[in-house]
């Protein structure tokens, strides 16, 4: 394999092969939790929010983390503000709040930087990994990881029975919004290697196809990662060998593994379930 | 010792809409209290009024003349049926040790004997077999009987059960009212929301009879009566008649 001597020989290479896997890992991990609680949408418009923030960073001169993370925040807040005090529905507000920030966003970027830079943020570019890049992510992801260890209880209840997470006294509305900023932690750390555009497929492609193989939330969450790992490895084969933008690849490689679970997934998968209803057909 | 819940004239709204007027009430130890009226009456609203789990416009709830906050880990609380996902990925007895978490607190897991006394509260459910099996695998009554399991594994003095009923198997029913009246025999406060009016004498001792209002609420004898029925129900309740006379 060229690629595993490259792998040594490159650092740059090196830092994306790390990075790409650590990106796989948490967003499988905050994935899992957000599909349960119906939150798929709310990861869509995190991921597109933070767009107005990396400009403001960049014509700030600061890391652009930092405004990610501020607007992504904003945008959970915003979102919660008008689903809790309108009739407004959750889905609309959601939409409603982040198609404003995104089209913020691209016009800020615009105004910023060339557009080269626009179709990196959009569309990711692991190979172009930085040093300071690779370390923000591990640090992202040693801070996702351990809240999600330390807390799983509190995450499997309130995910699970709201209701009664509540009436024992879990605030979950810190709950929430807890899970929102890691979120918007994981969707800034895969800023590089999917793009904002696609981050969502990292979210929640691993995770859905992890929910089809168990009935047990630590391991939808260790497969989801592996999932989501494994697909942005691939990603980063493509994007290096062939030339191709790394965000498209990665998501592909996601819905490839998904349509497997799918179709031959043991419990749930309809190819499966297709031959046992027919040999149970011959049976009778 | 003998514990007191006493609610004190709560009202509820929902944006601007009231739904619940000045509701009071005080029940003791050793009770099974059904919570009865009409659709939309307001049976679940008072629940979660009681729980803290929803804003009141005014009133209080409290436990031995203490705000029943205090009080939350002693609390079990089981839902109805209709807000639960069922194919959440948690087999049947992970769901029972969940019962556990709020004695645990924070940061502590489950430990072995944990686990264990949630597979006993199974067993008193009779549903140890289905330890294994994801919860959407099982029928309604099952599920419900899961879940009370569940709320038996808290080991809480005070329970609260959302149409517990509703939709479920004969045997199941006869289990849960089973468990229910042995919790009341223990000594526990037990309120069930309920809608099926034939059973209501065999079930309870006490009732809760509530439209927006409360119209009485009192041992069974007291309350269910052709009067209070017609004013809760705004309408003439044919079954009371029914039940004279098979009693
Ligand atoms: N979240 C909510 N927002 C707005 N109105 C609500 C909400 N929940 C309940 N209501 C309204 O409050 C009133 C009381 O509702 P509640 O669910 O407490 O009644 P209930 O007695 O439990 O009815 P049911 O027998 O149908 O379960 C109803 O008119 C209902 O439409
Ligand atoms: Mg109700």
């Amino acid at each position: 394999m060229e690629f595993i001597n490259d792998l040594q020989t490159y650092a740059f290479l090196q830092k994306a092969f790390v990075t790409s896997i650590m990106v796989g890992i948490i967003c499988g991990v905050i994935g899992s939790f957000i599909i349960l609680r119906g939150m798929a949408l709310m990861g869509d418009a995190i991921s597109h929010a933070v767009l107005p923030g990396v400009a403001i960073s960049y014509m700030l001169g600061i890391n652009y983390f930092y405004g990610a993370v501020f607007t992504g925040i904003l945008t959970a807040f915003g979102i919660g503000a008008i689903t809790q005090n309108s009739r407004i529905k959750s889905d609309s507000s959601i939409g409603l709040v982040f198609s404003a920030f995104f089209a913020l966003g691209v016009i800020l970027i615009s105004k910023a930087k060339s557009a080269t830079d626009l179709t990196q943020i959009l569309f990711g570019n692991v190979l172009a990994v930085r040093t300071s890049d690779m370390w923000l992510t591990l640090a992202i992801g040693s801070i996702v990881i351990l809240a999600v260890v330390l807390f799983y209880k509190e995450l499997l209840v309130s995910s699970f029975d709201e209701t009664m997470a509540a009436a024992y006294g879990l605030n979950v509305r810190f709950i929430h919004y807890a899970i929102m900023f890691l979120l918007t932690l994981v969707t800034v750390a895969s800023l590089q290697t999917v793009g904002v555009i696609l981050v969502v497929s990292m979210l929640i492609t691993p995770a859905s196809t992890a929910y089809l193989l168990t009935n047990r939330l630590s391991v939808m969450v260790v497969l989801a990662s592996f999932f989501g790992a494994l697909s942005a490895v691939i990603g980063l084969y493509f994007s290096f060998e062939y030339n191709m933008p790394s965000g498209p690849v990665i998501a592909l490689a996601t819905t490839a593994l998904f349509l497997l679970a799918f179709l031959f997934s043991p419990k749930q998968g309809i190819i499966v379930r297709k031959i046992q209803a027919f040999n149970r057909r011959k049976l009778a | 010792m003998s514990d007191t819940i006493s609610v004190k004239n709560i009202s509820v709204s929902y944006y601007g809409k009231q739904v619940l007027e000045n509701v009071s009430f005080t029940f003791t130890s050793g009770k099974l209290i059904g919570i009865l009226g009409p659709n939309g009456a307001g049976k679940s609203t008072l629940m979660k009024a009681m729980l803290g789990l929803i804003p009141k416009d005014k009133g209080t709830i409290e436990i031995n003349s203490k705000p029943i906050k205090n009080f939350r880990k002693n609390i079990a609380y089981v839902p109805q049926r209709s807000n639960i996902d069922w194919n959440f990925p948690i087999k049947v007895h992970d769901a029972v040790i969940i019962g556990t978490y709020p004695k645990l607190g924070l940061l502590r897991r489950p430990k072995k004997e944990d686990k264990e006394w949630a597979l006993k509260c199974l067993e008193k459910v009779g549903m140890e077999d289905f330890a294994n099996s994801q919860i959407g695998e099982l029928s309604g009554g099952q599920q419900q009987r899961v879940f009370l399991a569940r709320a038996l594994a808290q080991n809480a003095d005070y329970f609260f059960l959302d149409e517990p009923f509703v939709g479920i198997d004969v045997s199941s029913e006869e289990v849960i009212i089973g468990i229910l009246k042995q919790l009341q025999a223990e000594g526990k406060i037990v309120f069930v929301v309920h809608h099926d009016l034939t059973k209501v004498k065999n079930y309870f001792d006490e009732l809760i009879l509530i439209n927006k209002q409360l119209i009485e609420a009192g041992p069974v004898q007291q309350v269910f009566q052709p009067e209070n029925m017609t004013r809760a129900y705004e309408r003439p309740v044919a079954m009371l008649d029914d039940l004279e006379v098979r009693m």
